[in-house]
């Protein structure tokens, strides 16, 4: 392991800016005895040094990088109150057990930041450190706001909880399930899925990423089929109900249409792909808010650079992004399904979108205090081969303010489609009912789910196709703090 | 479920109970903080027998039917009944006679209404939030007023009686007060008298115990009498006691909040230098003595109003 | 028809040692518990008459059970529902809710179409008995 150096700021003025190349610690992007102000902006960053780099001028050349500094020096500096705009790299520590990285801690005066736009923010915190040459690899692992910032931004259009008020549903997760398959069935065919799964007992169904408006279904094909069956649904069953209408197209004004479109029929909630772009996702935001719309996020195309723990964005700071741009939905993972995620991590993006206030917790990857300034609360969405047979380890792992997404599980299952979706809701309810009861639902999970298989056969039916699935990959992203493991049935 | 729990055991092993129900514990926390009142501690032990026996013959299938535990507690005020009641409540619960084992402690304000359709709903607010523990209702009599036959004070009796024979399992009632007080308003409302099943009486403490309750109290707060203090007091004792309204212990803590007060004043006109801890922890007899008690006036035992000096 | 609202619609209707729990749970959470009843199973319909306030600082499940039974006595027919409310700052909600009540024949829900523009629809709802 390198030995960590401890670089001086150079303060005579004359050498400092001087012509020519200086280091970065030296101009001043260093300063292991800075106390951190309430006001400032904290980056946490997990670099991998070229060899031969010393980690401290590796850290501070990504302070410099995303803030002030160039290459060279420059006079113009000179023209401002320069030393408030860099950004001080002060503190750097290695990773445990990770021979070679290091913990860079940040800090940005916010003087440096636009109020309201993720544009502004990420195209410093992100903007081009990434690609810097002295580094082999860089993650931006957390981000700390101060309120005073939080506070500029809107958030989540609804919030869960008032989101749980429109649809008159409390006290048990959500359900939902995308519709099969993805893509090819016409708008009417479309539809009866959505019929038959909100039917049978789901709150939601969903329509997946790369649904648009291809040659085989027309976008308002699938509105109106959607809207017939979302509607028809509410009517046999007294409850609200709901179908995320994916909105996402090429251009802002197209996706307008479909949003304006969506509120002409009724529909109580949309959704866009996060692929969209963080301007659009303000704006859609806005759109929502004015127009009384939950906003569903599906998190299309994060796993570029949210996988490799080495390199790219952890996931809990683009959902710490998405919450002040304003999402009421985010796709946070299912740490039992088919998609990446260590059950801890997981559960630190399910914290950054329902807690008021994050406190520190190392294990669950969380390592900054954030004050959410009373933003709303964002509901996140477990989706991706989960099914029925799971849902003692879901609700252990995610509690009750989450939307779970069983698509194949509701689609595939032996019975029929109303069948599937009858076979989730009563497994929630049931689940729901023994832990409010006290059971130890992690330990007598599967007990409590063949109980209420005895009289109800579409349970019992899913039980004995998926009971036995697992996922058992080990997690790429997992926390640097404990060992962890994803959970066996 | 499991079936086998349904068949009654053969034997009970009565120590072993007394021992997990931590009933043996509450009465230790009786004898340690409550100083006196014998016959009480002595009846409270004789119920904890009885219903730990009651509770180990329904396990046996012997009887099926919850006692009726409520209970009245006669005696005059300062001796101790609120405390006690809240002991009880402990002891209920872990004899596993109330769910919750909380103490609600009213009197008929909380109970009856200034107009009609008032009281039913009031008092239906205080049993829903007794449940699960015991009712405790102080100066019970002043629910009834013989000379006013449209005092709402009956209609709370008739929800109380109600809930007394309907919720055994659900709650206990304590009704306390005045012995002789009590037992006129038991002679008019007979319908308590038949539901209550303990008679608590709670006599009034001797000029030794409330000495000894006296350096309890002052002990607790830093405070000592000095050995003159201690002479006046007992000799204040032996006046207030014959004087109206006398509350023993609740007389006395009133008498010592004003002698410390005394004692402030006293420290200030009198000190001019340095203080030891001694000095500001000591009452002495002139800070006893000032009562009027001593010239033949009266102290005031009411409870003093927030805010309010001694 | 069976209407679905509420937290446990898919179960079997719970018993009453089953609705004790469930306040248990919500008491130990802290939440006040309200009863509240309608004839209207309308999926809008916010409203539902309540059967007092909330009731507040209850320590035990009896004290809801007692006004539960009350209003079954006063309702036979109607649903009766229970709701938790969470005071909780950034909660300041409901909890939980669920359908302790049902009339003995449920009505259905007629749902009325109007064209509107091209071939979008309104839809209505109304409760038919």
């Amino acid at each position: 392991m390198n030995e960590l150096s401890n670089p001086q700021e150079i303060t005579d003025k004359k050498k400092r800016y001087a012509a020519g190349v200086l280091k970065y610690a030296q101009m001043g992007y260093w300063d292991g005895d800075y106390e951190p102000k309430d006001t400032d902006v904290l980056a946490l960053f997990r670099i991998t040094p070229q060899e031969g780099v010393d980690p401290i001028e590796a850290a501070a050349a990504v302070a410099g990088e995303s803030s002030t500094a160039t290459w060279t020096v420059v006079w113009t500096d000179r023209l401002t109150a320069c030393d408030s705009y860099r950004a001080k790299a002060y503190k750097v520590e290695p990773v445990p057990g990770t021979p070679g990285q290091y913990f860079c801690y940040v800090a940005y005066d916010l003087i440096l930041f636009e109020e309201g736009s993720i544009a502004n923010l990420t195209a410093s915190i992100i903007g081009n450190v990434f690609s810097f040459k002295p580094l082999k690899a860089a993650r931006l692992e957390d981000m700390r706001f101060p309120v005073a910032y939080v506070k500029t931004y809107k958030g989540p259009p609804t919030g869960l909880i008032v989101e749980r008020e429109r649809l008159d549903k409390f006290g048990k997760p959500l359900l939902g399930a995308t519709t099969k398959p993805k893509l090819g069935l016409s708008g009417k065919n479309y539809g009866r899925v959505v019929y038959e799964g909100l039917k049978g007992g789901l709150d939601f169904m969903k329509d997946d990423e790369n649904i648009n408006s291809q040659p085989f279904m027309h976008w308002r094909d699938r509105f109106l089929y959607c809207m017939e069956a979302v509607n028809h649904a509410t009517a046999v069953t007294g409850e609200v109900k709901g179908h995320y209408l994916n909105i996402t197209a090429g251009t802002m004004e197209e996706m307008y249409r479909r949003a304006e479109f969506a509120k002409q029929l009724g529909s109580v909630i949309v959704m866009v792909d996060l692929i969209i772009g963080w301007t659009a996702i303000q704006s859609i935001s806005e759109w929502c808010r004015q127009n009384d719309m939950i906003l569903h996020m599906h998190r299309a195309g994060h796993g570029t650079y949210t996988r490799q723990k080495s390199h790219g964005i952890s996931f809990r700071v683009i959902a710490k992004w998405l919450r002040l741009a304003g999402v009421d939905h985010l796709h946070c993972g299912t740490a039992v399904g088919k998609l990446e995620g260590d059950p801890l991590t997981v559960q630190g993006y399910y914290n950054v979108c329902r807690e008021t206030r994050n406190e520190v917790d190392l294990p669950r990857g969380i390592f900054f205090e954030q004050d959410w300034g009373d933003i709303k609360k964002v509901m996140p969405v477990a989706s991706g081969g989960i099914h029925a047979g799971q849902m003692h380890q879901l609700i252990d792992l995610f509690g009750d303010d989450v939307v779970l997404q069983f698509g194949g599980g509701t689609i595939g299952h032996p019975m029929g489609i109303q069948a599937g979706a009858t076979a989730n809701r009563v497994a929630l309810e049931a689940m729901v009912l023994a832990r409010n009861e006290g059971r130890d639902i992690r330990n007598e999970g599967p007990e409590i789910l063949r109980e209420a298989a005895k009289w109800c056969k579409p349970l019992e039916a899913a039980l004995e196709t998926w009971g036995n699935i697992t996922f058992n990959y080990t997690p790429t992203d997992t926390s640097d703090f404990v060992p962890t493991a994803t959970p066996a049935m | 479920m499991d079936d086998t729990t349904t068949i009654p055991p053969a034997t009970v092993d009565l120590a072993a109970r007394y021992e997990a129900s931590g009933v043996a514990e509450v009465l230790r926390e009786l004898d340690a903080e409550l100083i006196g009142l014998e016959p009480v501690k002595t009846r409270i032990r004789e119920t904890a027998a009885l219903l730990l026996v009651d509770r180990a013959r329904r396990d046996l299938g012997l009887v099926q039917e919850t006692p009726t535990l409520h209970m009245s507690f006669t005696g005059n005020p300062g001796t101790g009944k609120t405390t006690v009641a809240q002991k009880m409540a402990g002891l209920l619960h872990r004899l596993g006679y109330v769910r919750k084992g909380h103490l609600v402690s009213v009197t008929r304000d909380d109970l009856v209404g200034q107009y009609i359709g008032h009281t039913a709903p009031k008092t239906r607010e205080v049993l829903k939030k007794a449940m699960g523990g015991v009712l405790f209702i102080d100066e019970a009599y002043y629910l009834y007023k013989p000379d006013n036959e449209r005092d709402y004070g009956q209609e709370a009796i008739e929800i109380l009686l109600q809930v007394m024979e309907n919720n055994r399992d659900d709650l206990v009632v304590i009704m306390a007060g005045y012995a002789d007080r009590m037992d006129t308003f038991f002679a008019a409302n007979p319908g308590f008298r038949s539901r209550i099943a303990h008679h608590i009486e709670f006599p009034d403490y001797s000029d030794g115990e409330l000495m000894r309750i006296a350096e309890q109290m002052m002990a607790a707060q830093s405070y000592r009498l000095d050995d003159g203090a201690k002479a006046a007091l007992a000799e204040y004792v032996e006046l207030r006691r014959k004087q109206p309204h006398f509350a023993n212990a609740r007389s006395l803590r009133n008498a010592l909040d004003r002698a410390r007060l005394r004692q402030a004043n006293r420290l200030f006109s009198e000190s001019s230098g340095p203080l030891t801890a001694e000095a500001l922890s000591t009452i002495q007899e002139p800070d006893i003595r000032a009562s009027r008690v001593f010239r033949g006036g009266l102290d005031v035992d009411r409870p003093r109003q927030q805010g309010e000096t001694p | 028809m069976r209407i679905t609202q509420g937290c446990f619609s898919f179960l079997p209707d719970l018993s009453d040692a089953q609705i004790t729990a469930q306040v248990e749970y919500c008491l130990e959470n802290g939440w006040a518990i309200g009863v509240e009843y309608t004839d209207d199973p309308h999926p809008r319909n916010t409203y539902w008459d309540m059967w007092g306030n909330p009731m507040f600082d209850l320590r035990d499940a009896k004290g809801v059970m007692m006004e539960l039974d009350a209003c079954r006595a006063a309702h036979p027919d109607a649903y009766i529902r229970l709701n938790a409310f969470d005071d909780t700052r950034g909660v300041e909600s409901v909890k939980m809710s669920f359908i302790v009540n049902r009339p003995s024949e449920e009505p259905t829900i007629h749902m009325q179409r109007t064209d509107f523009e091209g071939r979008t629809q309104k839809y209505a709802w109304d409760v038919r008995r």
